[in-house]
């Protein structure tokens, strides 16, 4: 488990400000490379035995915590920072579960990589930036408004926005006929069977 | 030789359902009354046939015969009784029986008890039920069948997965498909309108029943399903947003848009048009979920099942029913004529907007579940769409409706009179908003949304009692009236009361967990304590025992408040003997309506264990509040029993035994 840990070298905090291409680049690195090998492998419906065992015991719900004891630091302000962000952060091994709930080694990796860098006077926007310039955005459980996700943001407005309009549209089409009237005595009729 | 009866029970149950899915339609069509009944008679004999082979397979799981490869696979001679029997629908072949037993009972309930339906509407439904009937069965024989031998057999089976042996498995699959399948119904309905061409008021009223069946059912699955997550993956999380989850909260999200409107259909002729596009887009969510969780899509907690051929024989499935239905209903929808007239403030009105949140809720969700996979196919990014996602666009959209909700019942129909309402509803809002503040006081510092969250809360139980009320006219006649005028209220009026209150405590109980709750993380030894939420928790050792196909250590908690002995509560790892895998057995206890949650960890190094505690405030609420929707659902379908036989009647004394029609038990 420790050789799999990846560990900052020497990056100062905020250094890293790396967007776009670039970062994808440099997140192609330890083992974030072995997790997008096996899941384009899994993708493709191509998995060997071996990798589905493997990524059984990944999956399996294994009955440890998700933040341990001894990885609680000792200034709770810090701590409660670490935790606001570990919930942002996805599991890279896990399905959809933050690092913050999960209990693979990996997220513990990352929890304590967080805490670091908090602990080394990271703010919390240098922080997320290096974790990202790390693993990619794939680790950010809340998608940023980019070029990749504008329809993904916007599609719920325009929903909105377009179901309201299909609405005025149908009622402005049948505003001419009276409807400023109360219920007529027919309509009085068949409703009072129901009410 | 069981084994060989349900499969060829099966391959019959397809013949059935290939005959039954042609014969009642031209029937239909040539009005012919003999071709018409196959459709009554084939239901039921299909269901027989279904109902066969799934005794077949669950025999084979009770007697563990491991000769079937099925059977091997996901379950094992230690397994409890109970355990074997749901084992049955613990994996893709056997949930895939389910769903099919379940869309041929609902075709029969419809056979048994549609008989007041007209002829050819009834012939039309059942062929169109057939239709999806003849998919999934031919699916489950070509590429899922669970009735594969395997020579020579095997010993022992490869044990039930440890976090399925669960109640809630047991009960919550069946649950859901309920609601899932049950929307088939609507949608049959829906597609045979459009073959018809015709559709009035009367179609809402038949259909209404059978999607507020399915809706309470599929209410009832989903808070099932959470609250197993919540006790059995031992994080304390009550909701994650997965693909999985997401996928049955889709169809309920428009399944709840479906009721309404048929209700404003049924009533005042309108919306006809988009009640049957949205009975058509809820069941194609029903089955767009059952693609994304059986083709193995989407990887989650839940799925198990991944093979690609399976996925694209579903696909296929999907884009048939979904690509055919919509381009009918392009088709015929300009034939339906456009119903009555309302104003912009009115019941009717409110109900469209109830409509245009629920829909816009719905689409989010969607896009944010597909979002990531079309990414990742189109352009190779990988991105991940996660809970800070959903709770923002669907806390953001879902928000005002809360507040609307209570205006609702209370306006008239066609126009009505917004001051009225107002003024019936400011003493309630007034009153909500303050017992919020209060609340915001007392907590010190709660943050401002909690506030909101708690007043809308309040605002929605208070306001459906204030429905109920004014009703009843409580206050402005005297008591006894206003007691009789209660009682004489019709059920559905309780029934929606009872749903709205329940969204208001669902709501209650997820603002009050999200802000209020606490958490303790230590290592402990026996001896030790944590307080938390007012309670003292006192480790008192841990100590190992055995199940019958499991081996735990147990740890054992005494939970005090101000010195005083409360209760003792044990929260348990186990490690399951066939399989060698584990699973936490969360320890919880319930303060109404708070629990303290207990999760046991790693050996620390100082020779105690992590021990994870949670105070989850008011978290009973989210259920309950569930449960009081479910129960508002069946509530209003114990009043449809004096409707649904007579469509037509009018202004008859309601009292009388009319032929009753009970949709899906």
């Amino acid at each position: 488990m420790s050789g799999l840990r990846l560990r900052s070298s020497s990056s100062a905090p905020g250094e890293v400000y790396l967007k776009g291409r670039m970062m994808r680049e440099r997140a192609l690195d330890g083992l974030s490379r072995v997790i997008q090998a096996v899941s384009s492998l899994r993708s493709s419906g191509r998995v060997s035995l071996q990798l589905l065992i493997l990524l059984g015991l990944f999956l399996s719900p294994l009955p440890a915590l998700a933040v341990n004891p001894d990885e609680v630091l000792p200034d709770p302000a810090l701590e409660a920072r670490a935790r606001a962000l570990s919930a942002e952060l996805r599991c890279m091994v896990c399905q959809n579960q933050s690092i913050d709930d999960s209990n693979a080694d990996l997220a513990k990796d990352l929890r304590l990589l967080v805490r670091e860098r908090i602990t080394n006077g990271g703010s919390d926007e240098q922080v997320m930036n290096y974790i990202v310039s790390r693993y990619g955005e794939f680790v950010l459980l809340n998608p940023p408004f980019s070029e990749k996700t504008w329809l993904l943001w916007g599609t719920p407005g325009a929903l909105f926005v377009l179901g309201g309009l299909v609405i005025v549209f149908y009622a402005r089409r049948h505003s001419r006929k009276p409807t400023d009237r109360a219920l007529t005595a027919e309509e009085e009729a068949l409703l009072a069977d129901y009410e | 030789m069981i084994i060989e009866i349900g499969h060829s029970t099966l391959v019959l149950a397809l013949a059935t359902a290939i005959i039954l899915s042609v014969v009642p339609v031209i029937g239909a069509r040539r009005l012919d009354r003999a071709l018409m009944d196959v459709g009554s008679i084939g239901s039921v004999l299909l269901f027989a046939l279904v109902t066969v082979s799934f005794a077949a397979l669950t025999h084979a799981y009770v007697v563990s015969d491991f000769s079937v490869e099925n059977v091997w696979e996901n379950s094992h001679s230690l397994v409890p009784l109970v355990y074997k029997f749901s084992g049955v629908w613990s994996n893709h072949e056997g949930s895939m029986m389910l769903w099919l037993l379940i869309l041929s009972l609902f075709s029969t309930l419809v056979a048994v008890f549609g008989r007041n339906l007209p002829d050819t509407l009834k012939a039309n439904v059942l062929g169109v039920q057939a239709w999806i009937a003849v998919a999934f069965l031919g699916y489950i024989l070509l590429t899922s069948n669970p009735f594969i031998r395997l020579d020579p057999a095997p010993l022992e089976g490869r044990d039930l997965n440890p976090v399925l042996q669960d109640v809630g498995l047991a009960i919550h699959p069946p649950l859901l498909y309920l609601g899932y399948v049950g929307f088939s119904v609507s949608f049959s309905f829906a597609v045979a309108a459009l073959l018809e061409g015709g559709i009035d008021a009367a179609w809402a009223r038949w259909v209404r029943p059978w999607t507020l069946a399915a809706w309470t059912f599929l209410t009832l699955g989903i808070a099932m399903g959470s609250y197993w997550a919540y006790y059995e993956l031992g994080w304390g999380g009550w909701w994650f947003w997965d693909p999985v989850e997401n996928a049955s909260f889709m169809p309920w999200l428009a399944g709840t848009a479906l009721l309404h409107s048929a209700l404003v259909m049924e009533k005042r002729g309108a919306l006809k048009i988009w009640t049957v596009l949205l009975a058509i887009l809820t069941f194609s969510l029903s089955l767009l979920g059952t693609f994304l969780v059986r083709s193995g899509v989407l990887t989650s907690v839940h799925a198990f099942a991944s093979d690609p051929s399976r996925g694209v024989f579903i696909l296929c499935i999907l884009l048939i029913f979904i690509g055919g239905a919509l381009s009918l209903f392009a088709v015929r929808a300009p034939l339906l004529s456009a119903g009555g007239l309302f104003a912009p403030i009115s019941r009717e009105g409110a109900l469209v907007l109830n409509n245009l949140v629920l829909t816009v809720a719905c689409g989010t969700v969607l896009i944010g579940t597909l979002y990531p996979l079309v990414l990742e196919t189109l352009t190779g990014d990988k991105i991940t769409v996660g809970p800070p996602f959903f709770n923002l666009t669907f806390g953001l959209l879902m928000a005002p409706i809360l507040v609307i909700v209570p205006f609702g019942p209370l306006l008239a129909w066609k126009r009505g009179d917004p001051l009225a309402a107002l003024q019936r509803l400011y003493v309630v809002g007034g009153i909500s908003f303050l017992v919020a503040v209060i609340f915001f006081y007392v907590q010190n510092g709660g943050p401002v949304l909690a506030v909101f969250g708690f007043a809308a809360g309040l605002f929605l139980v208070l306001g459906a009692a204030a429905d109920l009320w004014y009703r009843a006219g409580i206050g402005e006649m005297n008591a006894v009236v206003a007691w009789r005028r209660l009682l004489g209220l019709q059920r559905s009026a309780f029934g929606t009361a009872l749903a709205h209150a329940g969204l208001g405590v669902t709501v209650l109980g997820i603002v009050a967990v999200t802000m209020f709750q606490a958490e303790s993380i230590a290592g402990m030894k026996p001896g030790g304590t944590a307080d938390i939420g007012g309670y003292t928790v006192r480790f008192d050792g841990m100590r190992p025992g055995i199940g019958s196909n499991y081996t735990e250590d147990r740890g054992s908690f005494s939970v005090s408040r101000g010195g005083v002995a409360v209760a003792i509560v044990s929260s348990a790892k186990r490690v399951f003997t066939a399989s060698g895998r584990a699973t936490t057995e969360a320890g919880i206890l319930t303060f109404f309506p708070n629990q303290l949650y207990i999760s046991l960890g790693d050996p620390t190094k100082d020779g105690g264990i992590a021990v994870r505690i949670w105070w989850k405030p008011c978290i009973v609420f989210i259920w309950s509040g569930a449960l009081m929707m479910a129960a508002g659902g069946f509530v209003s379908l114990s009043d449809r029993r004096l409707r649904v036989g007579a469509p037509r009647r009018k202004a008859q004394p309601a009292k009388s035994p009319a032929p009753t029609m009970e949709p899906a038990e």
